[in-house]
């Protein structure tokens, strides 16, 4: 997998107002990336930016080789109806839906890797059970193991262990680690800074606008993470063009 | 033998009986998955709404070829879709949800509708678009009913994975390029079709009963979407049967005598039924151990 993510001046938002801008960087094949800043500095309009869904107010995203199917994307509040009559398995089995599509039937390797990822996401056992009956957490798995079948080479995760206790996080965190391992990208938004230190080589440190890219002991140092915190969270409706846009 | 008289009797002797029971059938088989994919779309009010948005296309089927069949389908059908379609643009490319766009395609469609009536035809062509005739089902009616629930089976069984997933997780299926736009559609198509095929038999006010009313009452007795599916259709074929009946016996109006046996089924299973009802909520068995 050598896909790589590259961003040239790049500007996010919406109306005009950007929530994050002027971000340049790369990132690289085989990279594993948490994304960190306070809350409203941008990070979750980034990995919308990075899938493909919000369209750059300025600057450019090259995605160089890959389809915008080969994103997997794991929103912070998914537009998923829990309450849907569906099985465990059967929601994991949509993660073959660009192989399979509307009309081609499973196979039986189809159906073994499934179980291959429900193990691997510690949900042995769970196949026929209905959505609505999971917790938070055991959801979360299934979300998981459904980006396992999907086999994307980038993946990325917005908050994935946001109200989700210890064991399962890190299981899921195992998870992340496997896809690293496979040279996939992986870029996830996280706020424990301790558990970016210990899983993450590189981190990029955001707060409406870059303040350090690059490996993770270097990036949440305090000046860094001070200077972080000093963003300005307004949103001027009278605010000026951004001098910094060139032209 | 009381019990042949008071059941089968009927629809042994008279044609019109049989004819207006199969045309149950047909229309059981069709509005059932479709109602029931409509109710976990959480678009209940959707077929209330695209119900009423067919009049002014069978009322201008009326005034161009008269009492036609074919011509009120179809006029039918295109201002139901010309309504849904547009009210899905317009949720698509603006803030505004699809509850408040349909709301308001279906009320100036309707409006059209009831001046088009008004002013071209008899408050006897008024009743038939609205109320129906169920036991005047002739044999081109009967054909279009259930070519039109064949029609439906098979598209569901077609684009029934996407349905599911456009239903469950949309934003999954937009980011892995499935067609959940065209399955949308597709879907709103199926709609409109049974409630075409509804309003000959039912009329436009009646048709989305048996549509919404089986759906609803089998969230009480089924959990997965296949078993919703065959229970509502079910439900939709007894209440024909039985409102047919009663009408026939009663000496009632046929398409209300239906629908209020589907609405009486609707009620029974809010009360007693196996899954979430009011039974189960204030009389609770023991719980289990795992």
């Amino acid at each position: 997998m050598s896909a790589s993510i590259a961003l040239h001046d790049l500007t996010l938002g919406y109306d005009r107002h950007p929530a994050v801008h002027h971000l340049s960087g790369r990132f690289m094949p085989g990279s594993l990336t948490a994304v960190v800043g306070p809350n409203g500095s941008g990070k979750s309009t980034l990995l919308k930016g990075l899938a493909g869904l919000l369209a750059p107010l300025e600057g450019r995203l090259e995605r160089s080789g890959l389809q915008p199917a080969d994103i997997a994307y794991l929103p912070q509040q998914a537009d998923i109806d829990r309450s849907f009559p569906i099985s465990v398995m059967e929601t994991v089995l949509l993660g073959h839906w660009r192989r399979v599509g509307l009309f081609r039937a499973l196979t039986r390797a189809q159906y073994r890797q499934a179980e291959e990822a429900m193990e691997a996401v510690g949900l042995a056992g769970f196949a026929g059970r209905p959505v609505a009956s999971l917790s938070a957490g055991q959801f979360q798995r299934v979300l998981f193991a459904r980006m396992l079948l999907q086999d994307c080479p980038v993946i990325l995760l917005d908050e994935p262990f946001t109200a989700i206790d210890t064991r399962t996080t890190s299981d899921l965190l195992a998870v992340v680690a496997r896809w690293h391992g496979e040279r996939r990208i992986v870029i996830a938004v996280l706020h424990d800074l301790d558990q970016v230190r210990a899983h993450f080589p590189d981190s990029l440190l955001i707060a409406r606008e870059p303040i350090a890219w690059g490996p993770s002991a270097d990036v949440l140092r305090p000046e860094n993470l001070f200077r972080a915190r000093q963003m300005a969270e307004a949103w001027d409706d009278r605010a000026e063009p951004c001098r910094r846009s060139a032209g | 033998m009381a019990v042949y008289a008071a059941l089968v009797q009927p629809f042994v002797e008279f044609g019109f009986m049989r004819r207006a029971l199969v045309a149950c059938l047909a229309l059981s088989l069709g509005c059932g998955p479709v109602g029931v994919l409509l109710v976990l779309r959480r678009m209940s009010l959707v077929g209330d709404a695209l119900s009423h948005a067919v009049l002014p296309g069978a009322a201008i089927g009326f005034m161009v070829a008269g009492l036609s069949l074919v011509v009120m389908s179809l006029g039918g059908f295109i201002a139901g879709l010309a309504v849904a379609v547009l009210s899905g643009f317009v949720a698509r490319v603006t803030p505004q949800r699809e509850d408040a766009s349909f709301a308001a395609f279906y009320l100036i469609s309707l409006a059209l509708g009831v001046m088009i009536v008004s002013t071209h035809g008899s408050n006897v062509d008024l009743m038939h678009v609205l109320f129906g005739t169920i036991l005047a089902v002739d044999d081109a009616s009967l054909l279009l009913v259930v070519s039109i629930a064949t029609l439906t089976l098979v598209v569901l069984a077609v684009i029934g994975r996407g349905l599911v997933a456009e239903c469950f997780d949309p934003a999954f299926l937009r980011s892995v390029g499935g067609p959940g736009a065209a399955v949308h559609l597709a879907f709103l198509a199926l709609v409109v079709l049974n409630l075409v095929a509804g309003f000959h038999a039912l009329g436009t006010l009646m048709a989305v009963g048996l549509m919404m009313l089986p759906a609803a009452a089998a969230r009480f007795w089924a959990g997965e979407v296949a078993t919703l599916a065959v229970t509502s259709s079910a439900i939709a074929l007894a209440a024909g049967y039985t409102g047919l009946l009663l009408s026939y016996h009663a000496d009632l109006p046929s398409g209300p005598a239906i629908i209020l046996v589907a609405g009486g089924v609707y009620a029974v299973s809010v009360a007693a039924g196996p899954r979430g009802s009011l039974r189960t909520r204030f009389l609770p068995r023991r719980h289990l151990e795992a």
